[in-house]
């Protein structure tokens, strides 16, 4: 992950509690949102960034995940995720997502 | 009367030494992780010269294949290797060493010295290659002692030119205070700069045409050059003109991140139909910062660094001939402020907005040539097929307007789109990469109209959240050419070469 | 329980996939507090 963005969630984490934190990834497939999530969980897999070594173990979902897609309007969720969601493997993302979660969510 | 595309060129070059040294990847990996495993592995995982050569995509994107025989072989294409050659028929895929001497010569304020040994062993090789004038050869200057250059490196700030791992020269700083000015952008420019002259003078041979021809040039690569008081001043492209002989352009740059190229085949071809020039080349160099971009993900896989090319092109947009393919200006896509930035949302303003503007369907248009970028190394990295993704929502779109049928869906990347075979050098991959097969296979008559889509990620610069896109649309020639035309023979003799062209590439022999 | 409402939220969208605003503008409906949006661009 950009280590711009590594940066802005430690800080923003710092701020307001992990406890009241969530992520929301947008990620072409499953391995990068897989990657994304141990980011914010476990830390920075690439130890390139501030969340190397630093286990946040936020709350972190895909956008096209059921949890999340519940709760948005489903117009909406149309109009700005329904033909990106034709064209991902949103099974395999979700699939990675849980597994990164089961393993390192705090929350 | 709308303009035509004349010719098109693509060079690749060849530069390990540089993913090393000036890929962004690599550069922020010694500052933050200066001991880790990957710049350990870094070195063993840079292929050589004639694996880049042996490569299916780089020899795609010089046209010694079409992107239909590439999707042909299976995927992943880095473990097969293919005939190798060095030129094609678009270009060709310059070694590092002759580059650093094409970066020498584009140095107009001696700010790269190279060692004297480097300079005698190489310059008769430079001078040699397929597109090096007895003009570019003649600038090449002697070189210096190796103590001098390690000193500039060590001591002066200057930025280290590497061949086989081994120090050859230095960019010096042009400013001590500067930071405009500093090597390491010195260097980033120059690379751009060379790349773009080595295209414009394929472009020039491509064409057929004396390099006093052209009036105009369009940079679209995405460096920026000036000083501390302009930062982004500009003009990549009449300081590339100089140096490839276009002793009669002037020019300007145009930036627009990944998207630029598409920007600028829509101004060149509105500069030409407005009768303002002729005769105008869009060009490009290359980007240093993006060589091992995404090295991290291809190691950790076990696979080759594969973003180890430099990327140039150039287009020449000319008058009507009635001839070759026009460039239709009716017909342009633009992701505008207000459009949205949902994935559907940039899809229907760079595709279907603009066609239903013109009564067409998104069925009507042969090909789309949107983000060409080579899967093999994205999806490694976790971006996925982009083209395939791209024609899948193109395809989503048509099935949604009720153009299409669903089950068509399955068909239709194949049918209108093609592999990507363009290495993720930004603005290289944009819809351009098509333009030199676009020509020939409307010349050919195997495609009738074609839409060239570039997208830019404009929010990496932190001036805006949006994204950008422009797309236009590629035609076959409407056979009006107006009273300046060409004869009705000198048609026929070009519709014959072209044809001469197309097949000889079907049947993958070199055109010379 | 709502997951999203009232949430300090993070959206870290893909260029080739959901972009930042997208992702943005849905959360925000369901009651997300948007406190950081990036998109990631790997090409």
């Amino acid at each position: 992950m950009d280590l711009e963005s590594q940066k802005r969630i430690l800080e923003l984490t710092e701020q307001n509690g992990a406890e009241n934190m969530l992520v929301i990834l947008g990620s072409s497939e499953g391995e990068s949102a897989g990657l994304s999530a141990e980011t914010v969980t476990a830390g920075d897999p690439t130890y390139a960034g501030p969340l190397a070594g630093v286990s946040l173990g936020l709350r972190v979902y895909h956008i096209c995940e059921a949890e999340i897609k519940d709760e948005i309007p489903s117009d909406l969720y149309e109009e700005q995720v329904g033909m990106m969601e034709m064209v991902m493997d949103v099974d395999s993302i979700a699939a990675e997502m849980q597994n990164i979660r089961s393993q390192h969510s705090k929350f | 009367m709308n303009s035509v595309i004349k010719a098109a060129s693509y060079v690749l070059m060849h530069t390990p030494d540089m993913i090393i040294h000036n890929g962004s990847t690599p550069a922020t990996e010694r500052i933050v992780a200066p001991d880790s495993e990957f710049l350990k592995k870094l070195p063993a995982s840079i292929r050589s010269y004639d694996d880049v050569l042996a490569y299916a995509p780089n020899q795609t994107y010089i046209g010694n294949m079409t992107p239909a025989e590439l999707g042909k072989i299976e995927q992943p294409w880095y473990d097969k290797k293919i005939d190798a050659k060095r030129e094609g028929k678009f270009g060709e895929i310059m070694p590092e060493d002759e580059f650093i001497l094409l970066m020498q010569i584009c140095d107009v304020f001696d700010l790269v010295l190279l060692d004297k040994d480097f300079v005698a062993a190489t310059k008769d090789k430079f001078a040699a290659g397929p597109a090096v004038t007895p003009e570019m050869a003649a600038r090449v200057k002697e070189g210096h002692d190796a103590a001098d250059i390690a000193k500039l490196v060590e001591k002066e700030h200057s930025e280290g030119l590497y061949f086989n791992g081994k120090l050859i020269g230095a960019v010096k700083r042009a400013h001590d205070i500067d930071i405009n000015l500093s090597a390491h952008v010195i260097h980033e420019n120059l690379v751009s700069k060379a790349g773009s002259v080595l295209a414009l003078r394929h472009l020039v041979q491509n064409a057929g045409i004396d390099a006093s021809e052209i009036q105009y040039v369009i940079d679209c690569s995405e460096e920026a050059c000036g000083d501390v008081n302009q930062r982004g001043g500009g003009n990549f492209a009449k300081a590339a003109a100089e140096i490839a002989g276009l002793s009669n352009a002037t020019g300007e740059d145009v930036r627009g991140f990944c998207a630029a190229p598409a920007h600028a085949m829509i101004t060149a071809a509105a500069l030409v139909k407005s009768g303002a020039y002729d005769c105008v080349a869009v060009t490009a160099g290359g980007a240093t910062a993006k060589l091992g971009m995404n090295s991290k993900d291809h190691i950790k896989k076990g696979m080759p660094t594969l973003e180890d090319v430099l990327g140039g092109f150039a287009v020449l947009v000319v008058a009507n001939d009635g001839v070759n393919p026009e460039i239709n200006l009716n017909i342009v896509g633009r992701h505008t402020v207000g459009s949205g930035s949902s994935p559907q949302a940039v899809t229907s303003a760079l595709v279907s907005n603009a066609l239903e503007q013109n009564g067409l369907k998104i069925t009507d248009i042969d090909k789309y040539a949107a983000e060409m970028q080579n899967p093999d190394l994205t999806k490694p990295a976790g971006a996925g097929d982009v083209p395939l993704a791209n024609y899948k929502m193109i395809g989503a779109l048509a099935v949604t307007r009720g153009e299409m049928e669903k089950p068509a869906l399955a068909t239709f990347p194949a049918e209108r789109g093609m592999v990507g075979w363009a290495p993720t050098q930004g603005h290289i991959p944009s819809g351009v990469p098509y333009i030199g097969f676009c020509r020939e296979e409307i010349l050919a008559g195997k495609v009738k109209t074609a839409m060239i889509i570039g997208k830019g990620s404009l929010f990496l610069g932190r001036m805006t959240n949006l994204f950008d896109g422009v797309s236009f649309v590629i035609q076959a020639n409407s056979g009006d050419s107006g009273a300046s035309a060409v004869g009705e023979a000198e048609v026929k003799k070009l519709i014959a070469q072209a044809m001469k062209d197309f097949a000889m590439s079907l049947m993958g022999q070199e055109e010379k | 329980m709502s997951l999203i409402s009232g949430k300090k939220t993070i959206v870290i969208g893909d260029r080739d996939g959901v972009p930042g605003p997208a992702i943005e503008d849905c959360v925000k409906a369901a009651g997300a507090d948007v406190v950081y949006s990036s998109t990631e661009c790997f090409v």
